[in-house]
């Protein structure tokens, strides 16, 4: 038994080479899902910063946040990346306006500015292992790196998304699924803002205060 | 060069162990020789490897359940074997290093690998169907799903014949599962089998809350929803909430193990309590992922059967969704005697006690949807009476050990084996089990034998009962669980009652691996001709069966519940449409298989520590995957002609029928 | 067509009626069965050795009554709903024309009430019960005696454990011992991974974990040997992770005392590392004498002399009190760090 459907058009109009998927607005779809994807990362983090809360005074023995941060060094970590959340919005206006030029240069200024922040943080990693400070020294530390370093991995992987989104602008311009795209990782892009002010908040803040 | 692996990783001394890795090949090699001697590798891999069809992937997910469902019951009954013949002072046949593995293994495979790739799959077939939808909202995504799934299957299998599982228990617990007391591979076998289908099953949740969000057709608006798409909806937000606390804790254990960080270490500040936690705040939420969707499916089959609408369809949502948002305050009550107070247990015992309300709202629902109906005794019905009865006195024990002094004497008992068994066999099994019957028609075309449908199922009824009845008193008689071996003639012959009860539930799946076969044999004579065998009232059953491959030629439009129902009602049957719109269908892809192979090599790359292995692995895995992004040919359209034809043979089958 | 969709379900249906009383008369013989079994397995269950509901002290006896109580209070929902769910379906099976048939019918507000409200009441009972009861069996509760309580100090080890009485200095492997009538506190920590502490017969059971403290209290009212185990796996030789809890009168509990005292073995810190040593089947020893640190420096993870987890907290907190430069004494710098 098949339905009867109320035909959305004439019969005449069954061969018009139309091709919208009338309800399916596909680049809303994927926006969707995205957004539900960051959800379960946000859960992620959840049980990250956790994890901390449980850890951040087993020190073992072993040197605690006061001892081990910056804050002037973190303030400029920061920096860097709220600057690109900003810079990464200028490229979606540039989006908007269809202006490819425009929103390439952006994304350029985001991903280096990006690259600062990681290489800040990567120092920072180094220079904690090198003075004995490393994962395997407490749980304390075991907690910082992992939640740190996750929210790292994250800007590595968006920074790599946003070479290959270059790419694709390169190659295809401006496209409907470019943009859907370009708007996934802006999305990404702002959740790691926020992530990292509660990074901040949480264990350097707090951890120093 | 190779890491930790060498030949010694083969079992060679472990008869058992070289049994089960005899099988596995033999069985592989048999099933690789037919596909060849029938020359099917090339459709296999055009047809279903690629497939991005949801009900295509859905097969795949089924079958791989089911053949998992062997190796978890083998697994099964060799632990029922085992405690039954150590059970007066002997030491049994297995090696108790031997038989750690195999409970471990029993519990990760059947939950993980059988009854999540059971569910997915009944989900994936069924829930684009029923929203009146063409296919889910990432068709490629839910291939790569399936293959990340297969993926983590491939790795658990291959610790039988290459090194050796887990020797915790099936979560795990620190610090037992940590480097000082588990040094060799099988916790790391352990770990990225369920991280690598972790990230599938997530995967496969945004998917689906995206697909019933977005792609409802026209007039279904949430509360005409099938109480099937609505449990789907509820397992699916689940999944998203609940599997990132699954890969963060999996995580944690694996930094402690690889990079020597102390998470939950015994020393330098870690903290087992705190993995005891997390794992149970991921696992609560999981066993609620599984009974869902297994509650959808008695709605759906009961009120089918009864040849009557589903009694109270609002409060079964309503209670759903508090089911969903409770599960995740009720973690506590797998730990109480963890010792955590009495203010932190006595909440949890009475937050786990709330959640039995609305489980208890859907088990008279279903009765009072029997009640004046017609009911007909077919094989899904009798599941699902089978699971009333069963479920509510899994339940019922489970109510009882959420007192917190109850479960001081209990926890980790034979009495806790019972119920879990209780709630899962009689539950998620037997809905499982419902499912694929009731919906076994729709997916191949033809229907399954009903009398070996029925045998099966009273094997699997009557041998659950004698194999785990046993089990609750020897809980009440002090028996911990996971020993492998003890001396006591009183015990003994309650295990050995429970044996025979494991070989009974045996017969019943070899009863259903014939019903199988059989229907296969005879399947001409079963075809299901008018895609609508049962007289259903949703709207999978409003297409042939098995579905065109682009579901519904034009889309339905929908004015209230039961659907297909309301249409047969109304009169508003088939007549063949004056001439169809072109319909625009994705692409299939190997993208899923090659990146999921990719990821096997890294998963069994980090296992034996082969380092070089696991980057190369992993940089071409995501190398594929960004290369696949460039692929821009992704998707094609039927031409309208295609579809008045394929349109056109379903009506003649019906006419002809009629 | 809808005519005749109709037709095929009714022949359909006659066609299996006679099926149908057959697999209805199995499915009430069963029923039968399952509920003579029940009651001749109670009848036989009833001699039998069931530690869980025999307990031989206070804490097991309020435990069984309120796994007997809430087994009650749950009957009351189980029972109908099996008998409904067996009566429903016989009574409304498609063979049976003369039960009524009301297809539309999905609603009634009476039953959603009554649904909804009875589970939540008895759920509300046993709420009060699991609120009281959770109380009062707290495991780090005191047994209210009026004879002072005996102190063990428990350390679970691979696979095997170790009893210390810090009064008497005495010290036992596998064997526990106590007097009748006699509250017994247990301090329980763990050398290696996490276990669980249970005596089935006398009640509650509590984990064992590294450096973390447990407690827990239990008494036994009669004299007896009872079995103990760990009831949380932990690897290998869990299957024997066994003790004896025997409850002796107080003569037999000194004479008790002045054996493991005579037994010449003393639990040192080294005799510990020896214990901690993974052994399998471990047979009952007695140590007549223990180091004072043997416990402490168990729970707090030193007795490999590395630094007291105690002792890192105290340096720890001494740090983030002081302000400007450290300046922390320890006795390797006593000027400070």
């Amino acid at each position: 038994m098949n339905i009867q459907a109320r035909l959305l058009a004439e019969p005449s109009d069954a061969f018009i080479s139309d091709d919208i998927d009338v309800h399916h607005d596909t680049g809303s779809m994927t926006l969707l899902g995205f957004w539900i994807y960051l959800m379960s990362d946000c859960v992620l983090f959840a049980a990250l910063f956790a994890g901390f809360a449980v850890l951040r005074n087993n020190t073992a023995g072993g040197p605690d946040a006061h001892e081990l941060f910056s804050l002037p060094y973190v303030a400029v970590e920061t920096a860097c990346l709220l600057v690109s959340s900003f810079t990464y919005g200028m490229a979606m206006l540039a989006v908007e306006r269809g202006r490819q030029s425009a929103v390439l240069a952006w994304l350029g200024v985001t991903l280096l500015l990006g690259l600062g922040f990681m290489g800040m943080e990567l120092n920072e990693f180094g220079n904690l292992i090198h003075d004995g400070a490393g994962p395997d020294r407490s749980g304390f530390l075991s907690a910082f790196f992992t939640l740190v370093g996750t929210h790292g991995l994250h800007v590595a992987s968006g920074m790599v998304w946003m070479l290959v989104l270059i790419a694709h602008v390169l190659r295809s311009g401006l496209t409907d699924a470019n943009k859907t795209r370009l708007a996934c990782l802006s999305l990404f892009w702002h959740f790691l803002d926020i992530v990292w002010i509660g990074v901040f908040t949480v264990v350097y803040l707090m951890g120093v205060a | 060069m190779f890491g930790k692996l060498t030949f010694d990783a083969i079992p060679l001394n472990e008869p058992v162990a070289m049994g089960g890795v005899a099988a596995m090949v033999f069985g592989g090699l048999a099933a690789a020789s037919l596909i060849t001697y029938f020359r099917l590798w090339g459709w296999l891999w055009k047809e279903w490897f690629t497939s991005v069809d949801h009900k295509k992937i859905g097969v795949m997910y089924v079958v791989l359940a089911l053949v998992m469902l062997l190796r978890g019951f083998s697994d099964a009954i060799m632990m029922r074997t085992q405690q039954a013949m150590a059970s007066t002072g002997g030491a049994g046949y297995l090696p108790p290093d031997h038989y750690d593995q195999v409970f471990t293994a029993h519990g990760v495979i059947m939950i993980f690998f059988m009854a999540m790739p059971f569910i997915i799959g009944l989900m994936n077939i069924v829930v684009p169907l029923q929203i009146g939808a063409r296919d889910v909202a990432f068709p490629y995504l839910n291939n790569l799903s399936f293959w990340l799934t297969a993926s983590g299957a491939v790795l658990i299998n291959l610790s039988l014949a290459l090194g050796e599982f887990a020797r915790t228990g099936w979560l795990a617990y620190p610090p037992l599962s940590e480097l000082q007391y588990s040094p060799g591979v099988g916790v790391d076998y352990y770990i990225w089998a369920l991280q690598i289908s972790g990230v599938g099953t997530l995967l496969a949740g945004v998917n689906f809350v995206t697909t019933i969000l977005k792609m409802r057709t026209t007039g279904m608006g949430m509360m005409q929803m099938p109480v099937f798409t609505w449990t789907a909806l509820c397992a699916n937000m689940l999944i998203v909430a609940a599997f990132p606390i699954l890969t963060v804790t999996l995580a944690m254990l694996a930094l402690d193990r690889y990079l020597g960080m102390h998470f939950f270490t015994n020393e330098a500040g870690g903290n087992p309590m705190m993995y005891v936690n997390l794992i149970w705040a991921w696992g609560h939420p999981e066993v609620y992922i599984l009974i869902l969707p297994c509650f959808g499916i008695f709605s759906e089959v009961i009120s089918t059967f009864s040849a009557k609408r589903l009694f109270g369809y609002k409060s079964m949502v309503y209670a759903t969704v508090c089911i969903t948002l409770l599960s995740f305050v009720v973690w506590l009550h797998h730990f109480f005697t963890m010792g955590s107070g009495a203010n932190v247990n006595a909440f949890f015992g009475i937050s786990t006690m709330i959640i039995s309300i609305p489980t208890g709202v859907k088990i008279f629902n279903w009765l009072f949807t029997m009640y004046r109906g017609r009911v007909q005794f077919t094989t899904p019905v009798l599941w699902t009476i089978g699971f009333i009865i069963t479920f509510t006195i899994g339940g019922m024990t489970g109510v009882l050990m959420a007192v917190p002094p109850a479960d001081y004497v209990l926890h980790n008992s034979l009495f806790l084996i019972a119920h879990f068994h209780n709630a899962i066999i009689g539950g998620v099994v037997f809905g499982c089990m419902a499912g694929f019957t009731y919906w076994f028609p729709k997916a191949l075309g033809f229907k399954l034998d009903e009398r070996l449908g029925k045998v099966s199922f009273w094997c699997w009824f009557v041998g659950f009962y004698i194999a785990f009845m046993p089990l609750y008193v020897l809980g009440l008689m002090g028996m911990t669980r996971r020993l492998n071996h003890v001396d006591n003639p009183v015990w003994h012959v309650y295990l050995v009652v429970a044996m025979v009860g494991a070989f009974i539930i045996a017969i019943g799946i070899a009863a259903q691996i014939a019903q199988i076969l059989l229907s296969i044999k005879n399947r001409v004579a079963l075809a299901d001709l008018t895609g609508d065998p049962w007289n259903g009232r949703t709207l999978e059953w409003a297409v042939s069966s098995p579905p065109p491959f682009y579901n519904f030629a034009t889309e339905p439009v929908v004015t209230g519940r039961d659907a297909f129902w309301e249409m047969k009602e109304q009169g508003l049957l088939n007549e063949p449409l004056p001439a169809y719109r072109k319909i625009h269908m994705p692409k299939n892809t190997g993208t899923g298989v090659v990146v999921s192979a990719f990821i096997t090599v890294l998963g069994f790359a980090l296992i034996w520590h082969i380092w070089w292995l696991a980057i190369g692995g992993i940089a071409t895995g995501i190398l594929v995957a960004i290369i696949h992004s460039f692929n821009e040919d992704r998707d094609y359209y039927v031409p309208s002609d295609v579809v008045a034809q394929t349109e056109g043979k379903y009506f003649k089958q019906i006419l002809a029928r009629a | 067509m809808r005519a005749e969709r109709t037709e095929s379900v009714i022949r359909g249906v006659r066609l299996v009626s006679i099926d149908d009383l057959w697999s209805g008369m199995r499915r009430v013989f069963r029923c039968c069965g399952a509920v003579g079994t029940t009651v001749v397995g109670a009848a036989l269950l009833a001699g039998c050795d069931i530690p869980v509901l025999d307990p031989k002290g206070p804490i097991g006896s309020e435990e069984r009554s309120i796994i007997l109580w809430s087994t009650v209070l749950m009957l009351i929902i189980v029972v109908p709903v099996i008998v409904m769910t067996l009566a429903f379906a016989w009574r409304y099976r498609a063979s049976n024309e003369t039960a009524s048939f009301a297809p539309d019918w999905e609603h009634s507000t009476r039953i959603e009430l009554v649904v909804w409200l009875v589970p939540c009441l008895i759920v509300a009972c046993l709420g009060v019960i699991t609120w009281n009861s959770t109380h009062k069996l707290d495991p780090y509760r005191q047994i209210a005696s009026e004879t002072k309580p005996i102190e063990v100090e428990v350390v679970s080890l691979d696979w095997k454990w170790l009893f210390i009485y810090p009064e008497l200095h005495v010290a036992s492997v596998n064997e526990l011992a106590f007097p009748v009538g006699t509250p017994v506190h247990f301090r329980l920590t763990s050398g290696s991974v996490m276990n669980s502490f249970f005596i089935p017969q006398l009640g509650s059971q509590i984990y064992t974990m590294a450096g973390m403290e447990s407690q827990l209290s239990l008494l036994a009212d009669q004299p007896g040997d009872y079995t103990g185990l760990s009831a949380n796996f932990s690897g290998d030789g869990f299957s024997d992770m066994q003790f004896k809890a025997r409850a002796l009168t107080a003569d037999a509990f000194d004479a008790w005392v002045a054996t493991v005292r005579a037994s010449g073995q003393s639990l040192t810190p080294e005799m510990y590392k020896t214990l901690s040593q993974p052994t399998e089947q471990t047979p009952v020893s007695y140590y007549g004498d223990v180091s004072v640190n043997v416990y402490h420096d168990a729970l707090n993870k030193c007795s490999d002399g590395s630094l007291c987890t105690d002792r890192a907290a105290q340096l720890a907190m001494a740090k983030s009190t002081l302000s400007g430069p450290l300046a922390i004494c320890t006795p390797a710098k006593p000027e400070g760090l």
